[in-house]
């Protein structure tokens, strides 16, 4: 699998480490109770197909990007810097 | 027929031409006391005990492919009872019981070979937790003995215990744990529940889950509609897709885990090994291949099939470890896969729905699970109480904040 950076070009996916499902910028309040919180930490929909997870490019240029692939495939299909994605305010 | 050593020797004089087909092929009835999805090894645990505890005998087993094509036939076969965490412990040391005695109760071979897991320590602060495991295992009544690097050395001679960057300082030995012929283990199952009535249905995609009133009357498949008063999701990798036909949404990823074997080989390798200074384990099959694997490819897959850097790490942590095998020759490679969830234990619960089931969540642990987990899901379902055993597995948990964090790696799922 390689995956093509918006800053640093087509690169091995070695080089990138994965925190899991986007789901992970939308951190919840403090404060917003139980379900919530499961939601964000826990529940998934786990889709068998095109999904999108938040890379990290540690052994590149560092951004956090916003991978979206298949998961039959294996295919990337589109790769953003999270920070276009939230406009810069990246949550997590 | 009944399976013995006569049996062997008869049909061995007639030609071997008296052996009968090893179950039916029933087609599917319009309805079931009780539906179960999944003809993996939990799946079919979960009928055999079901027809054999509680005496329960209109049952229905659907698999969208054929019997133990699913993880059950595609995993490193470790069967072992050496956890750590209340909830964990009593599980699998129950489970590992039903192994012990599953050969009388199924009548058929499953190969299990209690040839001992060893799993290696590499720190002072590693060995210490090994022997904080190895107690709790003797507290549950379970074998465990601390290795150190001379018992390892006479027992693992082939280990490269010059190495000086991570050296070997000893090992967990758990003697009951070891391996067993995991199709056999599908295939034993299958077989003696089909001889206690379940109809086991074979090319059965179960595609929708009907509830009428907050109560589960049935589901749909490729086959048809079928009625059931009780339903059970066994899924392994699928729960994800199968639990959200009946609107329910999961604590569970899928991911890829890898597995290699080598050409057959002479017996050199005894025991279950596992490194703790890289992901690598490896055993020896009967056949005399070397069975290894490592961890995920972490990220989420629906593939059954991994990518190189996970081969290449996992065959560099085993070259390092026992580089014997460097000259073995790798003759296939597979994945399968993994329901995981963020504490890396399972589920075995009722959902929202009246009369739906779930067992799902092994992660990659499923294969020793698959009598512990048969048996106290078939209690589950019958009685609509807790098995003791499996009692903490529960779907709320998360909610709650009760995990079962067994490497205590996190809340995240492809951690554990
Ligand atoms: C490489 C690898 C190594 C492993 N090593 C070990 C090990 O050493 N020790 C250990 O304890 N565990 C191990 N495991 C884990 C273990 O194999 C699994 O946890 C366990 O097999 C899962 O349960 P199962 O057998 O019921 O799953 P499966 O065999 O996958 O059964 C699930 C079944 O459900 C069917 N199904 C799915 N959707 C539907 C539907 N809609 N309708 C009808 N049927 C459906 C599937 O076709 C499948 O047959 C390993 C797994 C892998 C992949
Ligand atoms: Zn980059």
């Amino acid at each position: 699998m390689r995956i093509t950076c918006p800053l640093c070009g087509d690169r091995d996916s070695r080089e990138f480490s994965i925190r899991g499902h986007e789901t992970y910028l939308d951190r919840p309040a403090p404060d917003a109770g139980e379900a919530a919180w499961d939601d964000y930490l826990h529940l998934r929909d786990n889709p068998a197909g095109e999904t999108a997870e938040l890379w990290y490019h540690g052994a590149g240029c560092a951004a956090w990007l916003r991978v979206r692939r298949n998961t039959v495939t294996h295919e990337v299909l589109k790769v953003d810097l999270v920070r276009d994605v939230t406009g810069g305010d990246h949550a997590d | 027929m009944r399976y013995s050593g006569l049996q062997v020797l008869a049909q061995g004089l007639m030609g071997n031409r008296g052996w009968k087909p090893v179950w039916r092929d029933p087609e599917p009835k319009p309805a079931y006391d009780i539906v179960i999805i999944g003809g993996g090894g939990h799946g079919l645990a979960t009928a055999f005990y079901l027809a054999k505890e509680h005496g329960l005998g209109n049952i229905a087993v659907l698999e969208k492919g054929y019997l133990g094509g699913g993880n059950v036939g595609r995993n490193t076969t470790i069967v072992r009872a050496n956890y750590n965490l209340p909830g964990n412990s009593e599980f699998y040391s129950h489970s590992l019981k039903l192994w012990e005695g599953l050969e009388a109760d199924l009548n058929y071979n499953v190969m299990h070979s209690q040839r001992g897991v060893i799993n290696l320590f590499h720190s002072d602060g590693q060995r210490d937790a090994y022997a904080r495991r190895g107690n709790a295992m003797i507290n549950q009544g379970d074998d465990a003995i601390l290795l150190d690097r001379e018992g390892c050395r006479r027992m693992l001679p082939y280990l490269d215990y010059d190495q000086t960057r991570f050296p070997i300082y000893g090992g967990l030995y758990h003697p009951r744990g070891g391996t067993a012929r995991h199709d056999a283990v599908a295939w034993g199952y299958a077989r003696a529940a089909d001889r206690r009535g379940v109809d086991l249905i074979q090319q059965c995609e179960v595609t929708g889950i009907d509830i009428a009133g907050g109560k589960v009357t049935g589901v749909q498949t490729t086959r048809g509609a079928i009625r059931a008063a009780k339903v059970a999701i066994v899924v392994a990798g699928r729960s994800g897709q199968v639990a959200a036909m009946a609107g329910l949404r999961l604590p569970v990823e899928s991911h890829i885990l890898q597995a290699f074997v080598t050409e057959g080989l002479k017996p050199c390798i005894d025991h279950v090994v596992t490194y703790g200074m890289g992901h690598f384990y490896i055993s020896q099959s009967d056949k005399g291949g070397l069975v290894f694997g490592g961890d995920l490819d972490f990220y989420a897959s629906y593939a059954a099939r991994g990518n190189l850097p996970m081969a290449e790490h996992v065959m560099e942590a085993g070259l390092t470890l026992m580089p014997m095998i460097g000259k073995a020759r790798v003759l296939r490679s597979w994945g399968g896969i993994m329901d995981m969830t963020p504490d890396g234990s399972p589920i075995i619960d009722k959902t929202h729905v009246d009369g739906l089931y779930i067992d799902c969540g092994w992660c990659y642990g499923g294969f020793k699970a698959v009598p512990g987990s048969g048996f106290s899901f078939a209690h589950l379902i019958a009685t609509d109480r807790h098995h003791e055993p499996a009692a903490r597995f529960r779907l709320d948990r998360f909610r709650r904040g009760v995990l079962l964090d067994e490497e205590g790696t996190g809340s995240q799922h492809n951690l554990h």
